[in-house]
């Protein structure tokens, strides 16, 4: 009596075993069924990545650097900040991380496109329907929760280890903030415009990209910023899956104690964000050019 | 009237709730807003309305917050949808009228200024005039030299590349308007379009309107809880009060035969010099020593020849016709509210 009072009643080990052998058995049948299409089907993604980051590297790195520099003054249009990434891709380079940061920076990039390429549609789904909502806001809850490592499993256990496996992870874990913001961004658009919008029989179409796209931009924009430091922060994680990139050497600092090795990796990833996340905030901020004007 | 109502309201009924076609029946065995309420936790919006709205004229709403009146205008175009009732456009039934339809007639046929103005922040004023048009479809190039129109029209040429928060609340009410009047909708709903603005500006933006309303006679529906303001542009007014038409007519109807009450109260602090004209206090012709007056002329306007008549009596002229005679005891009488029948109105 006491025993079932102190002891929690639970399955049995031996029923617990034969569950779990289920579970994993069903899901490497279906990889084994599916495994080979999937793949198929995420080639096309493979050889983009992998064609990208190979302009990347091999390109020369003074025309590399120039093309950033370009990209940088042309999001941002400000001197301090294209000075600051021309330096900061300098040193990265004298300390001879080109190569890693290179992978990386594909990397985040493919990953961003795809996120927004999937988290925009998703958002402007859930603003227009509740049910959307409903079902997509706990997916989205549990997609940022669930520790990295866990979704990890399936994902190797179907594609194996590899870029698009690590891309794959990458994406779960940082689509969250852009599908959020953009339903966020366009539930938030001002009931009067919207109202006026309708008042002149504007279709759904017109109303989405005339009026609640372009007002729910600064929103948006945030999401595509917190979406690029969460795929930079999962760079060492994918690593793990054999993703190339700065990770790796991380990897390496932290199972062989390489204090210097992992500090300096560890701070281009950190150049890496801030670059990303100032081009893309002050890009945003020069859309919303209209909210900054003298309002009395 | 012999001519067909532009926009005929039968019977309308709102009720705001989850349950709203039960508390219809209530509201028809003649529960009270505030039974309504209490009992079963619906808001009645609009109780069995019945306006027949002349083409080409201004037809204004009247009533407190809460009276319903922006309500009854979101009906005309189907912004709230009716608990029960008729609306008709044209002689069109606007509550059978499918997606496309609607759009159609938001589109074409009715626009619309709001009291908060509901300028799209993100466009300059040239692209908000043109969004109507860009909605209907218009190209660019006639898009753009119609609104710049209609900009110049307002008197905001000039501004075209201005954002709405870089103008002032009177400005971006004036963008309001060239919007609405660039789709060249017939019919214009204003409402409360000129009550956020101060009282300068709001002088002004009617005699715009007024203005505007000589040239184009459009019919439009002007929401208001301002008595003045109602007094001073309506061709006809209504006034509403707890989702109820009181009295619909002449404004001069009201100032001289106000319905009950409540509406003398409501009529008691206006300026009548100003309002009372010489149609509703004029005789039938007789002999008179003044100078002519015309029928649309204030007691304001006419006291002074009121006063230098001989014999205090002027002759209501128009275009050449005699239509009356008016005294000077009749103007002082007029200038005298009308005594509250009753204060106890419920």
């Amino acid at each position: 009596m006491l025993d079932f009072l102190t002891e929690f009643p639970s399955l049995g080990r031996r029923d617990l075993s034969a569950l779990r052998q289920g579970i994993d058995e069903s899901f490497r049948t279906f990889s084994r069924a599916y495994g080979e299409q999937l793949e198929a089907f995420f080639n096309p993604l493979l050889k983009f990545l992998v064609w990208f980051q190979d302009l990347l590297t091999d390109a020369p790195w003074p025309l590399v650097i120039l093309v950033i520099a370009a990209l940088t003054w042309f999001g941002a249009r400000s001197w301090k900040i294209t000075g600051g990434t021309v330096i900061a891709f300098l040193l990265i380079g004298i300390f001879d991380m080109w190569e890693d940061t290179m992978a990386t920076l594909a990397m985040i990039s493919v990953a961003t496109v795809l996120c927004i390429a999937i988290g925009i549609p998703l958002g402007i789904l859930m603003a227009r329907w509740d049910r959307a909502q409903s079902v997509i806001t706990p997916i989205l809850d549990v997609m940022q929760t669930i520790p990295s490592f866990v979704y990890l499993i399936p994902v190797v256990m179907l594609l194996g280890i590899g870029k698009v496996p690590g891309l794959l992870a990458v994406c779960i874990y940082a689509i969250p903030p852009i599908v959020r913001l953009t339903n966020l961004g366009i539930r938030l658009v001002d009931r009067e415009v919207m109202e006026a919008a309708e008042a002149f029989g504007a279709s759904y179409r017109q109303k989405l990209f005339g009026v609640q796209i372009p007002l729910a931009l600064p929103n948006i924009f945030a999401g595509v910023n917190q979406t690029i430091m969460m795929a930079l922060s999962m760079v060492v994680i994918a690593s793990m899956i054999g993703v190339q990139g700065l990770g790796v050497p991380v990897l390496r600092a932290i199972s062989n104690q390489y204090l210097a090795l992992g500090l300096m990796n560890g701070l281009a990833i950190v150049a890496l964000a801030i670059i990303f996340d100032r081009v893309s905030q002050t890009y945003g901020k020069r859309l919303q050019a209209y909210r900054e004007t003298g309002r009395e | 009237m012999t001519e067909e109502p532009k926009v005929r309201i039968k019977e309308l009924y709102k009720i705001f709730g989850d349950v709203p076609q039960e508390a219809l029946g209530h509201v028809r065995q003649g529960m009270t807003k505030s039974e309504l309420l209490e009992r079963h936790g619906h808001v009645l919006g609009l109780r069995d309305i019945n306006l027949d709205i002349p083409g080409r004229k201004i037809q204004v709403i009247m009533g407190l917050s809460g009276s319903g009146k922006s309500t009854l205008i979101r009906h005309l175009n189907r912004l709230i949808e009716p608990t029960s009732g008729e609306i008709w456009v044209d002689g069109e039934d606007v509550l059978a009228m499918g997606d496309k339809a609607l759009r159609h007639l938001r589109r074409f046929k009715m626009s619309m200024v709001f009291q908060k103005f509901g300028l799209l922040p993100h466009r300059t004023v040239q692209e908000n005039v043109e969004y109507g048009l860009d909605i209907q479809g218009v190209d660019g190039t006639e898009a753009a030299e119609r609104a710049a129109k209609w900009i110049a029209r307002v008197g905001l040429a000039g501004f075209e590349g201005h954002y709405p928060g870089q103008l002032s609340g009177g400005m971006q009410q004036r963008v309001g308007l060239a919007r609405a009047l660039a789709t060249d909708a017939e019919i214009l709903l204003m409402d409360e379009a000129f009550s956020a603005l101060d009282p300068l500006i709001r002088t002004d933006m009617q005699t715009i309107l007024l203005e505007l309303q000589e040239e184009l006679h459009k019919t439009i529906i002007f929401i208001t809880h301002d008595l003045d303001e109602a007094l001073r542009i309506g061709d006809r007014i209504a006034i509403l009060r707890d989702g109820e038409i009181i009295q619909a007519s002449d404004p001069q109807e009201i100032l001289m035969n106000p319905a009950d009450g409540y509406i003398t109260d409501f009529i008691k602090d206006v300026n009548r010099a100003k309002v009372v004209r010489m149609r509703s206090i004029m005789g039938p012709p007789a002999p008179a020593q003044g100078a002519p007056v015309a029928p649309g002329d204030t007691i304001e306007e006419a006291l002074q020849k009121l006063h230098a008549a001989p014999d205090g009596c002027c002759p209501v002229m128009a275009g050449g016709d005699l239509r009356g005679t008016v005294g000077i005891d009749s103007a002082i009488q007029a200038l005298k509210a009308p005594a509250a029948a009753s204060a106890h109105y419920s």
